[in-house]
């Protein structure tokens, strides 16, 4: 997108919405702004309806302000919490049927590519571990056999949230939830494994806990994802709500599950797409 | 099924009224326009308007993203234009700046959304508003739950083949058909004097 594009007729500047005003003069399309300076620009999401202390709400801050691209830059979303906070965020972003999310950025990515072959055009896929471990594996795993280049990232709460706590694929075995009351009886899946195998260019595991690894491994996989093919990054975002946590126990927890690893984060990076990092000089834009 | 008397007249007309196009309202050709659901000539759709909003104890215009934002010369010409018909109107302006459903709630008294239009109808108790300016589909819904939920009168000026879900719609207006508008709605406007 051509940034001068976003500007506001003059003569309906005055009845503008600040937030919108804010957008225009302090907003981060066009600018080099990362996580380290959140807080003194305006940032794609504000307000949302999100439970206190919830994972996916800080995870997904840092992931709107780790873009290299904002203004270029499509999401798709899939249901679950995520998608509460998505409509207000002041970014491009489709609500995809549940499970279909990695088809719909497939689709729209061939279509940007055509109408727009001369442009950057980022499509990353934002969606929780249920869509993308369990209902819409088929269409993720599909998109990454077929090398398409979008970036795909997990928001691992492990569970099912959004409709009352039930146990996911990426639920720690053992685990008790309020729908899964005896404990989950078979181990979580290593998604991050099967991203490799399956011919991602690049994968993540990280936290919000560690914002900077974040912003890293996403401007890394959407950096790949242009250039080499698909890539994952997967967020462990706490629910507080489901696990009965409180609020301000949510980064303890992840430092924990990180520490008695239990969570492990780390990268693999293909030969492509180290190839790419180093050209581009540790990844940023 | 299929009413050939249906007419698209002020709510509110309840939960999910129909499209007004499954009642058998037809869009206008081309220098026709639509008056509660009866095609007429452009020049009468155009005195309605002009009565409505003369006689509107608060009008209001809602201008979406084709206008409110500077894409191009041609779009700053007929954001001035709509701005002309505005300032003649003595009406006021609550933009649609984007399609954000912004759930839980956005904020009635400054914007209007598609997804829950009649919160910033019932907010400033309007009777009058004037769609200009937004994409065709986000107008259909809009129209639709004003007619469902609210007594708002709504006109839709429209750059494309116009709105049967609107109350009165123009089609292909252009920026000599917003200057025509203005010269019905000042000197309607004159006659009250
Ligand atoms: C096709 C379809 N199947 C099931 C559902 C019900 N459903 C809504 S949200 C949800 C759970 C989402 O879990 P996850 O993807 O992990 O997101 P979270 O809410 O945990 O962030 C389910 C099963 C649905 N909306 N659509
Ligand atoms: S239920 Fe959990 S994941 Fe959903 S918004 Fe609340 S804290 Fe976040
Ligand atoms: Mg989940």
């Amino acid at each position: 997108m051509n940034k001068g594009l976003v500007k506001i007729s003059p003569c309906f500047e005055d009845v503008m919405p600040q937030e919108y005003k804010e957008l225009v003069e302090k907003g981060s399309y066009g600018q080099d702004y990362g996580v380290a300076d959140l807080g003194s620009f305006k940032e794609l999401i504000e307000e949302h309806p999100l439970c206190a202390g919830c994972g996916l709400a800080l995870s997904m801050r840092l992931i709107l302000a780790s873009l290299p691209n904002p203004e270029s830059t499509i999401i798709v979303g899939s249901t679950g919490c995520s998608a509460l906070a998505f409509s207000q965020v002041a970014l491009h972003n489709i609500h995809s049927l549940f499970g279909n999310q990695n088809a719909v950025a497939t689709g729209l990515k061939r279509a940007l590519k055509l109408r727009f072959p001369d442009e950057i055009k980022d499509v990353v896929v934002i969606a929780g571990d249920g869509a993308t471990a369990d209902i819409g594996l088929d269409m993720v795993m599909q998109s990454w056999f077929r090398r398409e280049n979008i970036t795909t990232i997990m928001l691992d709460n492990e569970a099912y949230a959004n409709t009352g706590g039930q146990e996911s694929g990426m639920t720690a075995e053992k685990a008790v939830l309020n729908m899964a009351p005896k404990g989950k009886n078979f181990p979580k899946v290593n998604l991050a494994d099967v991203a490799q195998v399956a011919g991602c260019a690049y994968v993540a595991t990280c936290n919000p806990a560690k914002s900077r690894v974040l912003e890293k491994a996403v401007k890394r996989a959407i950096l790949a994802a242009r250039e080499i093919g698909p890539t994952y990054v997967q967020i462990y975002a706490p629910c507080p709500t489901n696990y009965k946590l409180k609020p301000d126990e949510v980064l303890a927890t992840v430092k924990n599950r990180e520490k008695e690893g239990t969570y492990p984060t780390g990268e693999f990076i293909s030969a492509k797409a180290q190839e790419l990092f180093e050209s581009l000089e540790g990844g940023s834009k | 099924m299929l009413n050939r008397y249906y007419r698209v007249q002020a709510g509110p007309e309840g939960y999910l009224p129909p499209a007004a196009a499954s009642m058998g309202v037809m869009l206008p050709e081309k220098g026709e326009a639509l008056v509660e659901g009866i095609i007429v000539s452009e020049e009468e759709a155009m005195q309605k308007i002009a009565e409505k909003i003369v006689n509107a104890k608060n009008p209001v215009f809602f201008p979406g993203p084709n206008i409110l934002w500077a894409w191009n010369d041609s779009v700053l010409e007929k954001a001035y234009a709509v701005n002309d018909l505005v300032q003649s109107s003595g009406a006021r302006v609550i933009p649609m700046p984007d399609y954000r459903p912004k759930y839980p709630m956005i904020n009635p008294e400054v914007e209007i959304n598609p997804n829950h239009p009649n919160l910033t109808i019932w907010h400033n108790h309007i009777d009058v508003c004037v769609f200009v300016g937004v994409h065709c589909h986000y107008a259909n819904i809009a129209l639709k739950i004003i007619r469902g939920g609210t007594d708002c009168y709504t006109i839709a000026i429209c750059g494309e083949a116009g709105h049967e879900d609107a109350m009165i719609s123009l089609r292909d207006v252009s920026i000599d058909t917003l200057r025509r508008l203005n010269d019905v709605i000042k000197s309607t406007g004159e006659g009250l004097k």
